[in-house]
């Protein structure tokens, strides 16, 4: 009974949700085709439909996507893994809890994309200044998530598991890292959305090639239908990644 | 008693947190010695803050004492020893991800029992605990009572010889925790199990102990220890006998000039912190 009504209840939101967006679309709509918007600010939304089903016939985006994927997926392995290395060295001594967290909280706290300009005088501006860049940025997150993730396991716990005679890797195995994963993941999924939006702003800045220095060079062609449909093809991308995230944080908080 | 049937001995063991003049500095134990036999029911009862709890982590070698020696079966004590000593904690020590039967089962991973026992073990203290039909259930599905019980259950699946409660029904209301202590009672009857019991409880110490040791206020050690000769398994008549009655009673007056001196120690403890912050 209740479970039907909490069904309904979601169902009831959803078309909200639906119902908001779609209204976004008409007013876009009329904005551009009865109220005058000039359409080099605002381009039609049927127009933007016509350049996104072309782009996506031709292939146009590969070259482009290859770039900023191949940019975001390094940076975020290279993150993840150094984020949850340094964070699980640090967690196990009180002392360097002390000293490296606040300072890393600290550094995670400046707006590190300011950075980008040096980070291309010393990688260039190809892929590796955002490669560098999005790493550095998603690495705070992760290591501090993985800090506190194993820092926080309940001591109960591994003074039980000891006590029945856990072995070094049973403890890490069995008590420390089910103890720490929900937050780890949490910090995973801050990192995975932060990479992302810096190395697309820094491909927006700096760059030669990649899905943000090519709607860039469009806006710059006044391409504003074009533009358009690259924008909304990379929300679509993003808004994709962010419930397959989504979904192997849920699992991995459900098994954790 | 000849030295074979002492399960554990414990000789002038003192336990301090800290150094002298830290602000930290607590001395919990102060020169303690007992001997509990092999399978006897021991409880310790005393004041908060007392060193019971203390005692019992050094006797589980969980803590190591700044102070004298703990011996288990003969044997001098440096660490957790898991195939003879198992643990029931206060609370929340069961893993919470993993369901009762996982934790079960974890437990006997990490002692070292052979994969081929786990099934039966686990199946049999599940049974003797009365938790069989929530094996599959999460910690968090379970009630206070339902979580010690199978944290008992993982304890006794490691089939030690001695059992060392802390507190394990300190955070129940009194109904769940008669029910557990008369479960208890029938339970280790039928075990040749050596057993001591951290409480806060009179009536819980006189129902399961076949000795009650009392500790005095911190630094604690122990100030009499009382016999209570009734055979095992207890029935829920005793509690309402003249001879249950007498020794809660005296077990009351031990500890109720204990108490206050707690009390009053720790009210003043509080007001020369407090001044020292003014000062």
């Amino acid at each position: 009974m209740a479970r039907r009504a909490e069904k309904a209840q979601r169902f009831a939101s959803r078309a909200v949700q639906v119902g908001f967006l779609l209204a976004l679309l008409i007013l876009w709509y009329l904005a551009t085709n009865y109220w005058g918007v000039n359409r080099l600010l605002l381009p039609d939304p049927i127009a933007v439909w016509h350049q996104l089903v072309d782009v996506l016939r031709s292939g146009a985006y590969l070259p482009d996507l290859r770039v900023t994927a191949t940019e975001f997926a390094v940076a975020f392995v290279l993150a993840t893994t150094s984020g949850t290395v340094v964070g699980y060295v640090v967690s196990r001594s009180r002392y360097l809890i002390r000293v490296f967290e606040p300072l890393l909280a600290g550094i995670f706290s400046i707006p590190l994309i300011l950075f980008l300009p040096l980070y291309v005088l010393f990688f260039g501006l190809g892929l590796e200044s955002k490669i560098a860049l999005g790493t550095t940025i998603s690495f705070f997150p992760i290591v501090l998530a993985t800090i506190a993730g194993f820092s926080n396991v309940d001591r109960t716990l591994v003074t039980a598991a000891r006590s029945m005679g856990a072995s070094d890797y049973q403890l890490f195995r069995y008590v420390l890292l089910p103890g720490a994963l929900p937050v780890i993941l949490g910090g995973l999924r801050i990192g995975f959305t932060i990479a992302l939006l810096s190395i697309l702003g820094s491909e927006t800045i700096a760059s030669l090639a990649g899905l943000g220095h090519h709607i860039v060079e469009l806006a710059e062609d006044m391409e504003m239908s074009r533009m358009f449909a690259y924008i909304a093809f990379v929300v679509a991308i993003v808004a994709l990644l962010n419930g397959v995230v989504s979904h192997l944080e849920a699992r991995g908080r459900r098994r954790g | 008693m000849s030295a074979g049937d002492i399960a554990v001995r414990i000789r002038g063991v003192g336990h301090q947190f800290g150094e002298a003049g830290e602000t930290q500095y607590v001395r919990a134990l102060s020169d303690t010695s007992l001997d509990i036999a092999r399978g006897e029911l021991l409880c310790l009862i005393g004041p908060s803050g007392c060193g019971k709890s203390t005692l019992l982590s050094i006797m589980g070698g969980l803590l190591p004492p700044t102070s004298g020696s703990v011996e288990v079966s003969g044997q001098p004590l440096r660490g957790p020893l898991p195939r003879e000593i198992s643990f029931v904690f206060q609370e929340n020590a069961l893993f919470p991800w993993n369901t009762v039967m996982e934790n079960v089962r974890l437990g006997m991973l990490f002692q070292g029992v052979p994969k081929s026992e786990h099934a039966t073990r686990a199946r049999q203290s599940l049974e003797a605990v009365g938790l069989a039909e929530f094996a599959h259930h999460y910690p968090g599905q379970l009630s206070g009572g339902m979580r010690q019980r199978a944290a008992l259950a993982r304890a006794l699946s490691l089939e030690t010889g001695i059992l060392l409660m802390d507190e394990p029904f300190g955070a129940l209301d009194e109904q769940t925790r008669m029910i557990l202590g008369e479960d208890l009672s029938v339970l280790l009857a039928h075990t040749e199990k050596t057993i001591a019991f951290v409480t806060h409880s009179l009536g819980e110490a006189v129902f399961l102990a076949d000795r009650v040791a009392v500790f005095s206020a911190r630094p604690g050690t122990i100030k009499k220890i009382i016999r209570v000769d009734e055979p095992h398994p207890r029935k829920p008549g005793f509690v309402t006998s003249e001879k249950f009655a007498a020794l809660r009673n005296e077990l009351y007056a031990l500890l109720h000039d204990e108490i206050r001196k707690a009390v009053l120690e720790s009210a003043q403890a509080r007001d020369a912190r407090a001044a020292g912050g003014a000062a």
